[in-house]
Formats: structure tokens, sequence, C-alpha cells
């Protein structure tokens, strides 16, 4: 084994810069991803027990589907294959835009919300039954129901396993590197290419990575510990 | 549209160049998954059984271990593997076989909890009874709860082996001809279908995966009969 390490090149100077550049982008491609695919979880999961067969429909296709194919295919249809799904003038507009962060950002959604609505609709289903009808016998409509009663409690139930999926959608985002999108771990393969000191920088990354995970999911042993505790229906 | 591309590299899509040329496409995808998995059944055991000791000596570094793997996301994995082994062992490894390690290392992780919760969740009488009839505490585990304990968790595996045969899909970065790589593959080579080309891989990972994730949903409602309960 003859192989020098040289630590001090990868952790500092321009390749140092190079790290933290990757770690915003990655940091930013993963908080966007998150608030969209929060919102298209949500609704995907209020279809699916809207009681209404096509809505109903739709979603289990959805789920079912986006669930059940590889990300990195997801991520190239969106990149390669996007004229053909998406309107023009949406598709002339995210040109216009990083158009690689934009696909990467569509495909993470799309994946992501397909397992956040499975994990919310299991939210839902803890809330007990009475508590719809009750909010319905009040007098609110549906959606009004879902939105201020029903909602707001499976929230809370499920915010553990919702940040596990927030937690593996910052690492799917890794895959984003395929198409271009110049994250932690694009750049980490661009510094190896650079420096031939790919073990240093691997390592680096995978450090940057593991720190994020093991902090959100210390926050999420504490939520469960302090706060999930009494909850009872 | 232009589905004759799809239609005419088909074949290519599910075996590659087979009888002429090497394995890949589908059939490769899925025989990585299937390695992947089996490799990955035994390593995780190994490291399951060892978070679950009450000896630090043997917890602390599998815990160590699981979480590491558990916070990297696969990519990283397969990279690390790929320029790794030139490190240590002097030369290159072929593509497929750094993939497969990466598999096998990345997957056991995961394994590791299943087999943790999976024995976890048997009641403790079966061990305490095992032990009061006389095994000792290796005989109790081999004779007694992991039996118990891996019928259990057939269905987790079967889950497992469907998101590898998703995660097949990253062998594609270093250069291991599976699907994905034979979909780029076309797609370069005839650029007028990319979404066409893609939606169609979508559709194969698609089929394998939901006849699989059919399957466990309902090996897991059959096997629920046969558990033993605490009171």
């Amino acid at each position: 084994m003859n192989y020098q390490f040289d630590w001090k090149l990868v952790l500092t100077g321009e390749y140092g810069q190079w790290l933290i550049d990757g770690l915003i982008v990655t940091l930013k491609i993963s908080a966007v991803s998150i608030f969209f695919s929060l919102i298209v979880g949500t609704i995907i999961a209020v279809f699916r027990l809207s009681k209404v067969k096509p809505l109903e429909w739709f979603s289990l296709a959805y789920t079912e589907f986006f669930r059940n194919t590889p990300l990195l295919v997801q991520i190239f249809f969106w990149y390669f294959g996007s004229d053909a799904v998406l309107p023009k003038a949406v598709n002339e507009w995210l040109y216009q835009q990083d158009f690689e962060f934009a696909a990467g950002v569509i495909a993470l959604t799309v994946y992501t919300s397909a397992f956040i609505a499975e994990e919310i609709r299991s939210g839902i289903n803890s809330i007990p039954k009475n508590q719809l009808e009750a909010s319905r016998a009040c007098g609110l409509s549906f959606i009004q129901a879902m939105s201020y009663v029903i909602l707001p409690q499976a929230f809370r139930i499920i915010i553990p396993p919702l940040i596990s999926q927030f937690l593996n959608l910052t690492k799917n985002s890794s895959l984003v590197m395929t198409i271009g999108v110049m994250e932690l771990t694009y750049m980490a393969r661009q510094i190896e290419s650079y420096t031939f000191h790919g073990f240093e920088a691997f390592t680096a990354a995978t450090v940057i990575y593991i720190a994020i995970s093991l902090t959100i999911s210390l926050l999420v042993n504490l939520y469960n510990k302090y706060f999930l505790r009494n909850l009872k229906y | 549209m232009h589905w004759e591309v799809v239609w005419n590299n088909m074949d290519y899509f599910l075996i590659g160049a087979y009888p002429e040329g090497p394995l890949g496409g589908l059939a490769m995808g899925i025989l990585l998954a299937i390695g992947g998995i089996f490799g990955a059944f035994w390593l995780g055991l190994f490291f399951g059984l060892m978070r679950i000791s009450s000896k630090p000596w043997l917890k602390y570094p599998a815990m160590v271990y699981i979480e590491i793997v558990r916070g990297t996301p696969l990519l990283m994995v397969i990279f690390w593997f790929y320029f790794l082994a030139p490190i240590l062992l002097g030369h290159t490894l072929p593509e497929a076989t750094s993939a497969l390690i990466s598999f096998i290392v990345f997957t056991s992780a995961y394994i590791a909890e299943i087999v943790r919760a999976g024995i976890l969740a048997l009641p403790k009488g079966q061990m305490e009874a095992a032990r009061g009839t006389g095994l000792n505490h290796f005989q109790a585990m081999r004779y007694i709860i992991l039996p118990q304990a891996l019928r259990n968790m057939i269905p987790s595996f079967v889950n497992q082996f469907v998101s590898l045969t998703k995660d097949t899909s990253l062998a594609y970065i270093i250069g291991v001809n599976e699907l994905t790589r034979a979909a780029t593959q076309v797609n370069n080579r005839t650029l007028i279908a990319p979404t066409e080309i893609f939606l169609t891989i979508a559709v194969l990972y698609f089929i394998v995966c939901y006849v699989l994730t059919s399957f466990s949903r309902r090996l897991e409602k059959h096997l629920a009969r046969y558990q033993a309960r605490g009171r």
C-alpha cells in the first residue's frame, strides 16, 4: 500500500472551498425538495382518503409507481425526457433557469412525495375516525376538517418518520450529480479527478453526510423522548 | 413518439448483449440484487446479533458500523469501494464486483437493523424458556430464537430486496452494464427518444419491484398468523 495521504490538500484552499460549495448546494436542493415534497405528499395523501374514486386511483397509482422505480431513472427521465410531459411554457422557463437543478428538484420531489404520502396517510389513519365525523358534524367541510382538525394532529405523530424521509432525501440528493448538479458528491468526484486523492475527498464528503444524518437523528430522538411520550388518544 | 427505438432495443434492455457478449440490462441488475441480498443477509445477521449483544466490545463496533453506513448515501459507498479497492488490493476490481461489494456493505447495515428488530419483537419468554430447558445462549439463539425471528423478518427482507433492486441502478455510475446504463447508451446513440426510453425502463423496474412488493404484502398477512406473542 503505497498511497500518500494528503488531507491538507483536500481540506484546505481551493478544494476545501469546493467541498463547502458542494455542501451548500446539497442543503439547498434538499431544502427546496423537502418543501415541495411535503406539499405534494400531503395532497396525494388527502386524495387517497377523499372517497372520490378517480382521485383515489390517481393517488394509488402515483404512490405505487414512483415508490417502485429507481430514483436515478426518474432523474434521467425528468432531465432528458421532460419535453414530452411538461407543458412547453414550463419547459422553456425551466431551461432559462438552472435546468439541472430544476430537474433534480422535480425528480427528488416526485420520488420522496410518494413515500411521504404513505407516511401521512398512515398518520391520518391513526387519528380516530370519529374526529373527522365530529368535525364534519360541526359543519366543517372535508377540506376544512382535514386542514384544521385532522392534519395538525396527524403531523405531530408522523414527524419522526417524516424526518427520516427528509434524511433519505438528503442522502438521495447525491444522485443528482449524474446530471451535473454540483453538490457534495459531485465536488468530491471532481476533487478526485483533479488531484487523484479520491480517498480523502470521499472521506470528507462521507463525514459531512454522516454529521448531517446523526445531528438530525439525535433531534428526532429528543423529540420522541420529550414530546411524543405523553401523546394519547 | 419513437417507440420503435425502444422496441428495437428491448432485448438489450432485458439481457444486454448476452448470448454473444456479456450479460447486461435488467437481468444483470436482478443478478446484482440477488447476490447483494444474499451477501448482505449473512453480514447483516452477523452485525445484528452483535448489536443486540450485552457485551460492549461487540455492541459498540456494530452500532458504529450501522450508524455510519446508514448515514452515508449508497453512491458514496460505491465510490468508496471503487477508489479504495485499488489502494488496498493494489489492482482494480471489475466494476460489477466492486458494485456488488458496495451493495452488500450498504444493505447489511439495514438488514442488521431488521434482524435486531425481529429478535427484539419476540417475547422474552422464548429465550428464558429455551435457557430454562438447558440450552446455552448460542443454542437458544440458533434453534429457538432465530428460526422464529427470521421467519417474521421475511417480508422486511423482501422489501429490502426491492429497494436493492432499485439501487442497482446506481451501479451505472461506475460503469456496470445494467439496465440504466443500457438506457443511457441507447439514448446517447439515438438521441430522439429520451422520454420513451426512460419511461420504458422505469416501467421495467416497476414491474419487477411491484410484483415483489405485492408478494411481500401477502406474505406479511400470511406469516402474521404464526407469530408467538407475549402476554
